[in-house]
């Protein structure tokens, strides 16, 4: 069975829409990211699988129930780690996740689980404190225990590093996917392109409400066809090209050559060849294989122009 | 299935927050009327009779207790949900598989609680003026019912619909505040001006407040059961406000 399915979502603000006709399936135990700009309808998304927002039209079911018509059996199979770090002043950390347990039906058998979390998730120090004594990092850390109170198998992280510093983002990333190896089907949005491409599976790009990509993530990175030669030359080397490379060589520093290659049609052994011949004499090679970043780019840009 | 449990926290949620706050949510509260008793007691003789064997002072703890009752209820409601949808909050418990109906049920049930409690303490402290007694328990009851119940509807229906804290307010200095001061609290109707008289009728206030003290006095302007009814019916309308404005997810899940 299928962890997330959207069939034919849309979400109109007035005039504005969120989201056309969006339709994708997320495979359970995968790891998987929502990319696009601000604005792009990531949160819309999300708050509809959440329940948080209601769409115009179209349907979307986690594990199979349906968010609208089976909206206790979807929830409780769902948590959400929301964008904002919205937070209750009245209660401390142990409290709210005492009470986020309990909004769930869960009572005290539950607390053997939620102190684990607070364990796994480093919050010992801080469980007798109230939110707004909390730095933003611990604010996150908070929020990402509390989507889990309920042992929720798809969990959903709107922008989980955003504003988080780097030694942080790397333990929550590795408690993440800890949870995606335990079996938790992992769906994220991010602005750290690296962070998608060096963790998830599968991605979906959205630009302006519309889903411009979704594939696997090795398929999508071979949809971008070029990749870049950079060679660092000898001194005195001749840089005059044959025609051929030279209609592919793009501004360098000094000392550089840089070619833009095309992944099929140009083989990395015959450039080589033919600089030889041109007498070009190098020290070093680089290739640039495109990362998700020239993809995006590259998809986001052509919607723009459309 | 229901989640009755879910339900059941929610609602402790609730009155644990003014618990934690009590001083601002229960003390302030029932010393402010205590102020209102120590002035108009002194302002006015008590031996002037109000209704048939009743002097003011007797006449007048009842009125200050439905009406410390009504203003605590709608603050409850209204300022713990308006502030958790400022903060945010408010998406863990939209979140949670908790219906509208038991959202509402918790948030007004609060509501109650706090109004009750806030009414018992004002007559904790009238005890010191006047032993006022209570001839009807069972119809106190639903009064204290309806009147409590349809402010914590009112609290969350102004909390769904408010934008910033002056609407709150606003919803509270020119509705609750004037209609539980023209209430007949602090003055018989039959005082005032044949106008006012004739408009207190379409004031529910007035029914809770006059029904509320029938059942303590035994004695009252109009009959208790057309102040049960008219608290009846208010409390199934502000009621069903509320739960529509839930269901529509009107602001909460727009
Ligand atoms: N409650 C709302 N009312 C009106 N417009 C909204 C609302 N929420 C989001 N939008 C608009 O919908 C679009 C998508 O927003 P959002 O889903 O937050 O984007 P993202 O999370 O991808 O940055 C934006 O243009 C945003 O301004
Ligand atoms: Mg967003």
């Amino acid at each position: 069975m299928d962890a997330v399915s959207i069939d034919d979502l849309s979400k109109e603000y007035g005039l504005l829409k969120a989201l056309s006709e969006v339709r994708l399936t997320i495979a359970e135990g995968s790891f998987f990211a929502l990319l696009g700009p601000n604005g792009a309808g990531k949160s819309t998304l999300i708050n509809i699988l959440a329940g948080l927002t209601r769409a115009t039209s179209g349907r979307a079911a986690i594990l199979g129930c349906d968010v609208r018509r089976q909206w206790r059996k979807a929830r409780r199979q769902l948590g959400v780690v929301p964008q904002e770090l919205a937070y209750d002043p009245f209660f401390t950390v142990r409290e709210m996740l005492t009470l986020q347990s309990g909004y769930f039906g869960l009572g005290k058998e539950n607390r053997p689980w939620l102190n684990e979390l607070i364990v796994a998730l480093d919050l010992e120090d801080k469980i007798d404190t109230t939110m707004n004594h909390l730095s933003g990092g611990m604010k996150r850390r908070v929020l990402i225990a509390q989507a889990l109170v309920h042992r929720p198998p798809v969990v959903i992280l709107d922008e989980p590093t955003a504003g988080v510093d780097v030694a942080l983002r790397a333990q929550l990333w590795s408690f993440i996917r800890g949870l995606n190896a335990k079996g938790h089907t992992i769906i994220l949005t991010t602005h750290y392109l690296e962070e998608a491409e060096s963790m998830c599976e599968k991605i979906a790009i959205l630009d302006r409400g519309r889903l411009v990509a979704l594939a696997p993530k090795d398929e999508l990175l071979s949809r971008y066809s070029w990749r870049q030669l950079r060679l660092q030359l000898v001194p005195e080397s001749p840089v005059v090209l044959p025609d051929v490379l030279e209609a592919k060589r793009q501004a360098a520093p000094q000392g550089e050559l840089l070619l833009r290659l095309h992944r099929e049609h140009d083989h990395i052994g015959e450039v080589l060849a033919a600089l030889e011949q041109a007498g070009v004499k190098f020290s070093d090679l680089w290739i640039h294989e495109p990362g998700l970043t020239e993809v995006y780019t590259e998809l986001t840009a052509v919607e723009n122009h459309a | 299935m229901p989640n009755l449990y879910g339900l059941y926290i929610l609602f402790a949620r609730e009155v644990w927050r003014f618990l934690k706050v009590f001083i601002q949510t229960i003390l302030t509260p029932v010393i402010t009327v205590l102020l209102y008793l120590l002035i108009f007691s002194s302002v006015i003789s008590s031996s002037r009779e109000m209704l048939p064997g009743v002097n003011y002072l007797t006449f007048l703890i009842p009125g200050l207790m439905v009406m410390a009752m009504l203003q605590n209820s709608f603050a409850n409601s209204s300022s713990s949900l308006f502030q958790s949808r400022l903060n945010g909050n408010v998406i863990f418990m939209l979140l949670a598989p908790i219906s509208d109906f038991e959202l509402y049920l918790a948030f007004v049930g609060a509501a109650v609680v706090r109004g009750v409690l806030v009414g018992l303490g004002v007559w904790l402290a009238s005890c010191f003026f006047a032993m006022v007694p209570l001839r009807h328990p069972l119809y106190a009851l639903l009064l204290v019912f309806f009147c409590c119940g349809s402010l914590g509807s009112l609290g969350l229906v102004a909390a769904i619909i408010a934008d910033k804290w002056d609407h709150i307010s606003a919803f509270q200095n020119f509705v609750i505040v004037p209609f539980s001061f023209l209430s007949g609290v602090f003055f018989s109707i039959s005082d005032l001006p044949e106008f006012w008289q004739q408009a207190s009728h379409y004031n529910p206030f007035f029914y809770l407040v006059d029904g509320f003290r029938y059942t303590c006095l035994g004695v009252s302007e109009i009959p208790v059961f057309t102040s049960l009814w008219v608290g009846a019916g208010f409390f199934v309308l502000s009621s069903t406000w509320a739960l529509w404005l839930l269901h529509r997810g009107y602001n909460l899940r727009s």
